[in-house]
């Protein structure tokens, strides 16, 4: 999973992460390939999860409305399920559900994870210690079967609880890279001239800091968001969900339930993991996109057929 | 009006190395910038050659050329680096190698960064004689021993790891490293410009005698200009990609022929002499994606008139060589 | 040595800390779960196993917080973790042991497999810059890394289980007619079983490692050391192992010690989906059926499991990477 990715990255917190301001990040979005790919996939999802009735006549999908394990006609794109709901329907609708888990998920605990390095960073000492050691337990323990153990006592299918626990649960890895890169512009000079100024700490974080770390808050919420997804749709795949709420990680849950593949209903399966494959995957190609444009080294190189015999 | 060939007035010695024509280019999403153009250069056996020169002006690139050490996205675009009497630029990887480091070596800035953190000395040293044939592990020690005693580390370092030395030894130590097969020419970027003044000087001090004693050439790029002034026989002065002067060291600094050399050197206070008013060199250097197409310090020199407008050839000036229309034979006003 | 006691202590550390959740979220939880449970043993246990139980999970109000707290401390150290409910009467620590080794041996084996295998393709590739694997693959690894676990196995299920009509097996560990034990045809057909499972952790977790290893061989690659190694005449191959290799892994080592929480989640995944009675598995059957004990149990022995990996890459970095030896 591209958490992964950027775990193992050198220089992903020490090489400098040039701002960008929103001119240049249209510029830089549409010259790199990956990054156009990601976004216009965000794009479709975004516009599906806000106004999924222009997408689909089928207004109801939770409804036991068709035919059983119907196969894919003209009626119904994609065949329906084993309770007679139209597949494409629920894959719309289920939009929502997902893409409000990413963003919501992804951004609290980009908060958390920006409030929490940045403290540890800047208030050093004992406070950096404690924050430090708390940010490398949430790291390291291993946070899935953890959720599933709370899951199971504060009763499945609540949602709030579920972002909840992801939120408890996903802003480590975003805190530790952000208190890194807090630790390495402390003692730059522009802040040192916003001290000598006579600014308040406050404004010193907010105003002076953050601004420069705005790329790397900016990679944190796609890699949380990223998370996010992936683990939501694993908890509601695997019931903990809200079972009866519409979306993909419950549709793949009834699906699985009910012997899809091997009753040959495949479509009931292929749709909504590929759906959540699609949003992972545009959350992971805008985040690679973006290492690519801060370190240009990382670039693809076109080596001419000189240059490939001379290595 | 012909110019003169840097090799009619070069090296004392016969030369090791000849750089003829010499262009490099970095390729870039704006097109390629030619980094360092018609570069051409005669090293003597046994001469010590300093380059100088702003930075970005192409120096450390050229260097980097000539050892055949680029890396994409710069390239050799055109000329020759004829090393002991073989086009290097023509070689196979497979002939450099057997070049590499027996006869020509090189010094980096920072020996932090120019030695495996992860190997110890004594194994950097071993896997380059190893490389190069040497089987019996006496001999690679004992050779080891030898360099280090050269430069003044004991041999108990063999066994430390790049970070557990102190700057200076960590440089005398890469030095070491590349005078193991006493090379005919070793190469040096800016080798003391991580050291503090002190460690700067006696460095130098100790390359010197080095150089002396084994008889190795030297070029050694620098951009500080007094340092290095001290220790080397010539001097070539760069700008903006191309060799504005070339000449034995004395005369460069007692009768520059280009004026961005006189302007180099009016920079420097001296510290014996009367009070004079410093003076810089204003503006800056040209864009090398879209270079002036005449002279280029010409934007900002003091003496530019219409000839500059065209690119300037190397003249005689009688002691050195200047990239100057000043001293073209025809015209009467001399540079003073 | 300093680096080492540093990192055993944040393991012990750690450790205490998710013993004590544990410890306190039965306590915490609205309802009262572990009343209802109790219930459940009713009359079925002997009195002893009643009061550790009652302790284990803060059902007895008799005896104060603290000493329910040492208690069970005592008991989890010794490895007393009170019987399952699933599998009345036998005890927590059998069925652990029983599943333990299906974990083991498919996922610690696979994901050690996918982060050396990824890590030696990610050298190569990040050395060939320009090279058919440079320029083509990376977005695909991207895309492949942030694909669903269970998906990819349910996928893998349906190209090569369902539609092969059962060439490869999706479901547990060993077929329902074989006979256990160490012989040939037990063997290949525990591989048997076990191959689409590999399959798709190898799948998806391969692409980030490559990645990562080509980034940092990218960036090791341009510095000055590097150069040097080319200047001194080595050969290609000495420098792509010996110089750039052995520094651009020292990060992924780390990243991959981070990564094994992610680990743990795809590997309870794929065994859900393929029925495979690991550890993952038999913790979400437990969850169906609120079996506490169990429950807690297994997300201990995860997390000690987790600890104990990173505890091992820590000593890994340590012997390869000098500068780690003497920090401070």
């Amino acid at each position: 999973m591209t958490a992964t990715v950027l775990a193992g990255t050198t220089g992903s917190a020490e090489a400098p992460r040039r701002s960008p301001r929103l001119g240049g990040l249209l510029t830089a979005i549409s010259s790199n390939r990956k990054a156009m790919v990601g976004a216009v996939l965000l794009l479709v999802f975004t516009v599906l999860a806000l106004a999924p009735q222009l997408f689909t006549s089928y207004h109801d999908p939770d409804a036991h409305a068709y035919d059983v394990g119907l196969p894919p006609s003209s009626s119904h794109w994609l065949g329906t399920t084993a309770f007679g709901q139209d597949i494409y329907a629920q894959l719309i609708y289920g939009t929502r559900q997902s893409l409000v888990i990413a963003v919501v998920v992804g951004g609290l605990a980009t908060v958390v994870s920006v409030l929490i390095g940045v403290s540890a960073a800047y208030l050093g000492g004992i406070s950096d210690h404690v924050l430090s050691a708390v940010t490398d337990i949430f790291l390291v323990v291993p946070t899935f079967p953890l959720i599933i153990v709370i899951a199971a006592y504060a009763g499945k299918g609540n949602l709030l609880v579920m972002m909840g626990v992801l939120v408890l649960t996903g802003w480590s890895y975003g805190a530790r890279q952000l208190r890194a890169q807090a630790l390495s512009l402390r003692n730059r000079d522009f802040l040192q001239s916003a001290r000598v100024r006579g600014e308040r700490r406050s404004y010193i974080i907010v105003f002076e800091m953050l601004p420069t770390m705005s790329s790397l808050i900016l990679a944190n919420f796609l890699g949380s968001a990223l998370y996010a997804v992936l683990t939501a749709a694993g908890l509601q795949f695997i019931g903990l969900g809200d079972n009866s709420a519409m979306s993909w990680g419950t549709m793949l849950h009834w699906a699985q339930n009910n012997g899809a593949l091997q009753t040959g209903q495949p479509l009931w399966v292929v749709a909504p993991g590929l759906c959540v494959a699609l949003l992972g995957a545009s959350f992971a190609l805008l985040n690679y996109a973006f290492d690519e444009i801060s370190n240009p080294a990382l670039r693809p190189v076109r080596r001419t057929r000189a240059q490939r015999s001379a290595v | 009006m012909p110019s003169v060939q840097p090799s009619e007035t070069a090296p004392a010695t016969e030369p090791i190395l000849r750089v003829r024509n010499l262009d490099i280019d970095y390729d870039t999403a704006a097109g390629p910038v030619r980094a360092v153009e018609s570069f051409n250069l005669d090293v003597g056996r046994g001469e010590f050659v300093g380059v100088v020169g702003e930075s970005g002006c192409g120096k450390s690139t050229m260097l980097f050329g000539i050892a055949q050490l680029l890396t994409p996205p710069a390239r050799i675009s055109g000329g020759t680096v004829e090393f002991n009497g073989a086009d290097l630029v023509t070689m196979t990887q497979r002939e450099l190698s057997a070049t590499r480091w027996q006869s020509l070596s090189v010094v980096m800035q920072s020996a932090m960064n120019a030695m495996n953190p992860v190997k110890q000395l004594a194994a950097q040293y071993e896997d380059v004689m190893r490389a190069h044939g040497e089987r019996s592990a006496k001999v690679i020690r004992d050779r080891s021993v030898e360099v280090l005693r050269l430069v003044g580390i004991d041999k108990e370092h063999l066994a430390s790891y790049p970070h557990q030395l102190s700057g200076g030894m960590r440089q005398r130590a890469m030095i070491a490293m590349a005078l193991l097969f006493t090379p005919d020419l070793v190469i040096m970027d800016e080798p003391t410009s991580a050291l503090d003044v002190v460690a700067q000087r006696s460095l130098m001090i100790q390359i010197k005698e080095l150089q002396q004693r084994l008889g190795f050439a030297v070029i050694f790029v620098t951009h500080d200009m007094s340092l290095v002034s001290h220790f080397s026989d010539r001097l070539v002065v760069m700008y903006a990609a191309k060799a504005v002067e070339i000449g034995p060291t004395r005369d460069v600094f007692a009768d520059p022929g280009h004026p961005y050399t006189r302007g180099l050197l009016d920079a420097f206070p001296s510290i014996k002499g009367p009070r004079v008013p410093l003076t810089g060199i204003p503006g800056s250097p040209p864009n090398l994606l879209h270079p002036p197409t005449g002279c280029r310090f010409a934007p900002r020199c003091p003496h530019r008139f219409e000839a500059c407008d065209t690119p300037p050839p190397l003249f005689d000036t009688g002691s050195t060589l200047a990239a100057c229309h000043l001293h073209e034979p025809a015209r009467v006003e001399v540079l003073r | 040595m300093r680096f080492l006691l540093q990192r055993l202590g944040f393991f012990l550390l750690t450790l205490w800390a998710a013993i004590t959740v544990n410890f306190l979220i039965p306590r915490l939880m609205p309802g009262d779960p572990a009343g209802a449970m109790m219930a459940r043993f009713h009359g079925r246990l002997n009195p002893s196993a009643v009061q550790a139980m009652a302790i284990a999970f803060g059902v007895d109000t008799h005896t104060s917080l603290w000493t329910q707290y040492v208690e069970y401390l005592h008991n989890t150290v010794t490895g007393n973790f009170g019987t399952s409910l699933t599998y009345f009467p036998l005890s927590v620590s059998s069925q652990i042991a029983q599943a333990a080794p299906w974990t083991l041996g498919l996922i610690g084996v696979v994901t050690v497999l996918a982060f050396v295998g990824g890590t030696l393709i990610g050298t190569v590739s990040g050395w060939r810059r320009g090279g058919v694997v440079d320029s083509f693959l990376p977005p695909v690894f991207v895309v492949t890394s942030a694909l669903p676990y269970f998906w990819v196995g349910m996928m893998l299920i349906l190209f090569f289980s369902v539609w092969t009509n059962g060439a490869l097996p999706n479901d547990g560990a060993y077929s329902l007619d074989a006979v256990p034990g160490l012989s040939f045809p037990f063997i290949a057909d525990v591989l048997q079983h076990a191959l689409l499972p590999a399959l798709t952790i190898l799948a998806t977790s391969i692409g980030a490692w490559i990645l990562t290893m080509r980034n940092n061989m990218v960036t090791v690659l341009a510095e000055d050391y590097v150069r040097m190694a080319r200047a001194k005449g080595l050969s290609n191959r000495r420098i792509m192992y010996q110089y750039a290799a052995r520094n651009a892994m020292l990060p992924n080592l780390a990243g991959f010690a981070m990564s094994l929480g992610f680990v743990v989640a795809g590997a309870i995944l794929v065994e859900y989906v393929f029925n495979y009675p690991g550890l993952g598995y038999m913790l979400l059957n437990a969850v169906n059926n609120l079996d506490y004990p169990l429950m807690q149990a297994l997300f201990l022995l995860i997390t000690v499991a987790v600890l104990v990996a990173v505890l091992i890459c820590d000593f890994l970095t340590a012997w390869l990477d000098p500068r780690a030896r003497s920090a401070s």
